[in-house]
């Protein structure tokens, strides 16, 4: 199941550029939450310091609270075992060219030294299934290298690599920007699909998906988180003027 | 600002308020033929009619439209399905006042009978509700359309005396029956312009306010409860 994400007072910074300031926000288990805000804005920042990826860029740094369900992400626990918890899916499909699509799904798996091999099959096909890529790929997983299939299907691919490990929490960081009208719309569907079973956190550009998949919606502008509402408050009666112009195209 | 969505919205503005002109004006051609017992205005707000029809079909396109192609958010999501709204309840008024100009063409027809009910006040009266309906659209201010809302209990109210006194009339005085009933189905006519002038105030409230005032509905959970309620 997933868990919620309680972040305090975040702060992130590039040196000494300061990328995020002041960050609050509650992110419901079990739901899809949307990042929104123009380019800049700080929302791949955000989600990378969820998962403790922005502290990997040399002198970038974080400060403030992000509990991940009872996890402490910032304070006494170790970077591997949060990212363990934590899936994360980019804005290009990054399958690893050379493995076969049954390797590329255990990947994480062998990573975290797991061996059983039939526990493995099992994994391999729940993750596929999860991420509805299994009808196509069953008869060719260790045939076919992962770089062979279609841009879509590579992100699926990505997504059941990261469902593999069992993670709580699904950060996806525009994961559709590179795909056809058709694939985004599977990729969709999946999500509205994964979020009975976990926490999902997607930066989207693209207002119309935003609101198709996501309950909650947050906008961030230079920075700062200015509205955090339900998704039909953000798209219809945003409370902050700032919101307002950015959806209805008057800036950004 | 995406420019040509904006010349679509200030289109599709241009569009309502001259149909909003043409339904004004036939509910007063209309009740001056009542006042004048004029034939000639009576054939005008029927003629009139197939120009309202028109253009309601034409901003219904043009509203949908630009829902499809530009995808609205917000605002302007509520300026375009108030527009769609208020075009709707336009086209209503226009078919209130050619069921008012077919009353008063019968009531020509007929001897003149004076009848103790003040039709004139309530055409003035549901007239400035329409009007004041539609400078609130004009001027994109709650505060005139909500003023309209509180106009409607006054023609309920003359309505509801207009019935009493002439089903009263058409019991003590058979001969004049006929015109009798003439004059309270324009009294439910012009009640009914009222309601589609305070549908309208609704829809320019819901536009630039975000709220939705019919029928008294509470408004939405604040967000920390919609949280709280997912857990």
């Amino acid at each position: 199941m997933g868990v919620g994400i309680k972040v305090e007072h975040l702060n992130a910074w590039f040196g000494k550029t300061q990328a995020l300031h002041d960050i609050s926000m509650d992110v419901p288990a079990n739901h899809a939450t949307a990042v929104i805000g123009p380019s800049g804005c700080g929302k791949s920042t955000f989600v990378r310091c969820l998962n403790r990826m922005h502290e990997t860029i040399p002198d970038a740094r974080a400060s403030g609270k992000v509990k991940m369900g009872d996890l402490d992400v910032y304070n006494g626990t170790a970077a591997v075992q949060i990212r363990r918890r934590i899936g994360m899916v980019f804005q290009k499909p990054n399958p690893f060219p050379t493995m076969s699509i049954y390797d590329n799904v255990a990947a994480g798996l062998k990573l975290n030294g797991f061996t059983d091999r039939r526990r493995t099959d099992e994994i391999v096909e729940r993750s596929l299934k999860l991420s509805a890529l299994w009808d196509e790929v069953k008869d060719t997983l260790r045939k076919k290298s992962g770089a062979s299939l279609s841009g879509g299907q590579q992100q699926r691919l990505c997504i059941a690599r990261a469902l593999a490990v069992q993670p709580q929490l699904l950060l996806m960081d525009e994961p559709c920007s590179a795909l056809d009208p058709i694939s985004t719309g599977k990729i969709e569907e999946l999500i509205f699909q994964l979020k009975e079973k976990f926490t999902i956190v997607i930066v989207t550009h693209n207002m119309q998906q935003a609101s198709r998949v996501a309950e909650f919606t947050g906008f961030f502008l230079l920075g700062r988180l200015i509205e955090f509402d339900k998704t039909e408050k953000i798209f219809t009666t945003p409370s902050d003027k700032r919101t307002e112009d950015y959806i209805t195209g008057r800036f950004g | 600002m995406r420019t040509r969505f904006q010349q679509g919205l200030d289109d599709l503005r241009t569009r309502l308020l001259r149909m909003g002109g043409l339904a004004e004006q036939a509910v007063d051609r209309a009740c001056q033929a009542y006042i004048d017992r004029d034939l000639a205005r009576c054939h005008m707000v029927l003629e009139g009619e197939s120009l309202i029809n028109s253009a309601e079909r034409e901003i219904d396109e043009l509203a949908f439209d630009l829902l499809a192609m530009q995808q609205p958010m917000a605002v302007d999501l509520r300026f375009i399905l108030a527009v769609t709204k208020i075009n709707s309840d336009l086209e209503r008024v226009g078919d209130q006042a050619v069921n008012i100009a077919e009353r008063v063409m019968d009531l020509v027809e007929l001897p003149k009978a004076d009848l103790p009910v003040d039709i004139a006040r309530m055409a003035a009266a549901v007239s400035a509700m329409v009007r004041r309906s539609l400078e609130s659209f004009i001027e994109g201010k709650a505060e005139l359309a909500q003023a309209v809302l509180e106009m409607d209990n006054v023609v309920d109210r003359m309505r509801d005396e207009a019935f009493i006194t002439l089903v009263k009339t058409m019991n003590e005085r058979p001969d004049v029956t006929r015109q009798a009933l003439d004059a309270l189905l324009i009294a439910r006519n012009l009640e009914r312009v009222a309601d589609h002038a305070t549908n309208i105030s609704e829809d320019v409230i819901f536009w630039v306010r975000g709220a939705d005032v019919r029928h008294n509905v509470s408004p939405e959970p604040p967000l920390h409860q919609a949280i709280t309620d997912t857990h």
